[in-house]
């Protein structure tokens, strides 16, 4: 069991990081291991924002842990220059987590290749306006240590998740990036029991994996189709056919939020579409959660695919 | 207080949410009637407010507002009486009842009545998967569409739903009737063993051993006294299903009925 939920607003930029704090808040229950967002901001002035992570939270602190990743975020900031990258800002989010903004002319992968290749660094989200944040704990301690309460935002998805067949890390948290694609990110709800054959197939593609989590394959599996010339709902129409096993994941663009249930729609997803936004959670209470009165909500059905565009 | 969406609900060691939680006793009670807002209550609080009115306070008609989608409210009353609910439950809503007289003014979400004993439950909007699973008894109206799996296991009762419902419905039906007034999914009574269900509407597929059955004067007469007692208008154009009978031949006998005839 595992959460997730969507918010979309149909106009103008919001309070999404504290909504989807609330939303996400509400399921604890359905997992407890680790928090995820992916948060769509105002568009960087021509450039791109990107989250990476150096350590994971429970990582072992060996003797010059902190001169360690001191180095290897020297390195990271190095490698986008020497590609022709102009950084125009660097935070430090927590001890291992960064967000960097920059411009660049080239290559998304190629970047996202180079800086990677720096030791124990993961590129969580690359975009001109998504940021994928995520790491262990509930909803409120993600939120607090990344600062989301000051997040304005169009649309933004989150994950709770209970871990069932890999690690309790920050690799194995959603939202996953559709890496290399930029702006593309996927939660999902479910069991994948064709992970091998897709995991092989796509890195037979070029593409590369950080965890060893089924739904880290959709993320990239979309990414694929959209790098072919697929829209995000004709890819996700696609995987309906494509994917085996049980699932209910929300899928994002820039300017976009979509659904897909898998044919038995075994897992579950309520949904409220107002004439300002649209909500969609696991549960109902995290819809509730940022709206305080009844609503008509419904259960999308098997093997539908929903689609809303800002 | 534990409220959902905050995180000071207190577990003891069997995993039992709070413990030592009591009822808040602010129900406004008048004669037979009494009325609470749930709004700042957790489930637990919800539950034993509505327990204290029916079983010690003499209400036989109890008004619940603001549920907010709360989970598994209302469940286990076993008592005879009247329950309106001000708004929209969560999931596993009014489970194991039996006896009383619920109306819904929202939805419902996954579960809803589950293993119903007796009684009535009519929802005003709709209800998630699994709507109905393995009721024995009793009425259950939901006036919006269902999701997918209605009536799983159902042993008895009368499912009746206005709008669409969802891929295997009926699945594994033992007995009981089930209405649905709309579009039904994928796989319809699936490996049902007995009952019967009604649809008015378009079936994507019939699921194993589902069959279209034979219209009789008695599935009329059903028809239009249920939607007579719930004021549903006229019935549309029903088509029945029942089981074939090719695939499981269980003894559908109840073990009283059994002794009966042997």
């Amino acid at each position: 069991m595992c959460g997730i939920a969507g918010i979309i607003y149909r106009d103008g930029t919001h309070d999404v990081g504290v909504e989807m704090t609330r939303m996400l808040q509400s399921m604890k229950h359905r997992g407890p291991d680790s928090t995820g967002y992916a948060l769509y901001g105002a568009t960087a002035d021509g450039g791109y924002v990107m989250r990476y992570k150096l350590a994971d939270a429970n990582d072992r602190r060996g003797f010059e842990f902190a001169e360690r990743l001191e180095r290897c975020r020297l390195e990271v900031e190095a490698r986008l220059g020497e590609l022709g990258a102009q950084i125009s800002s660097a935070e430090r989010e927590t001890e291992y987590a960064f967000r960097l903004a920059f411009r660049f002319e080239g290559d998304l992968k190629s970047v996202a290749d180079y800086v990677e290749d720096v030791p124990n660094c993961e590129v969580l989200s690359l975009g001109r306006s998504l940021e994928i944040v995520k790491d262990l704990g509930d909803a409120e301690s993600v939120a607090t240590q990344y600062h989301l309460a000051d997040f304005v935002g169009t649309h933004a998805i989150g994950h709770v998740r209970m871990a069932t067949e890999s690690d309790v890390d920050i690799s194995g948290a959603h939202p996953y990036w559709a890496y290399p694609f930029s702006d593309v990110a996927v939660v999902h709800n479910g069991q994948l029991t064709n992970y091998w054959q897709w995991k092989r197939r796509l890195e037979r593609a070029g593409h590369r994996f950080q965890s060893m989590c089924d739904s880290e394959i959709i993320a990239v599996y979309l990414a694929e189709k959209m790098s072919g010339g697929a829209s995000l709902e004709d890819a996700m129409h696609d995987s309906l056919d494509d994917l085996d096993g049980v699932f209910t994941y929300i899928a994002v663009s820039a300017d976009a939020l979509g659904v897909a249930k898998d044919e038995m729609a075994a897992k579950p997803l309520v949904l409220y579409e107002g004439d300002d936004l649209v909500a969609l959670a696991s549960e109902e209470i995290a819809i509730r959660a940022i709206i305080d009165r009844e609503i008509e909500t419904y259960d999308p059905y098997e093997r539908e695919v929903l689609v809303w565009q800002r | 207080m534990a409220t959902v969406g905050e995180s000071r609900v207190t577990y003891d060691a069997r995993g039992l949410a709070e413990p030592d939680a009591e009822a808040p006793r602010i129900a406004e009670i008048d004669g037979e009637k009494a009325v609470f807002d749930a709004k700042e209550l957790s489930t637990r609080q919800i539950n034993l407010e509505l327990r204290r009115v029916l079983y010690e306070s003499g209400v036989t008609d109890v008004t619940v507002l603001n549920p907010g989608a709360k989970h598994s409210l209302g469940v286990g009353i076993l008592t005879r009486c009247r329950i309106t609910f001000g708004g929209s439950l969560g999931y596993f809503g009014l489970g194991l009842i039996d006896g009383p007289e619920v109306h819904v003014k929202g939805r419902v979400g996954w579960s809803a009545c589950e293993n119903m004993m007796s009684g009535v439950v009519v929802i005003d909007s709709n209800a998630g998967s699994l709507t109905g699973a393995a009721i024995r008894g009793g009425d259950l109206v939901v006036k919006g569409k269902v999701g997918a799996r209605t009536g799983i296991d159902q042993k008895g009762g009368t499912i009746i739903v206005l709008g669409d419902a969802g891929s295997m419905t009926g699945f594994m039906m033992q007995r009981g009737r089930m209405i649905i007034c709309g579009d039904v999914g994928h796989g319809l009574g699936d490996s049902m063993y007995e009952g019967t269900i009604y649809v008015a509407g378009k079936v994507k597929s019939l699921g194993i051993d589902c069959v279209p059955g034979e219209w009789t004067d008695a599935d009329t007469e059903l028809v239009e006294r249920k939607f007579r007692i719930y004021g549903l208008g006229s019935p549309p154009e029903l088509q029945k299903f029942v089981c074939g009978k090719q695939l499981y031949n269980y003894d559908t006998l109840e073990p009283s009925e059994r002794k009966l005839v042997i």
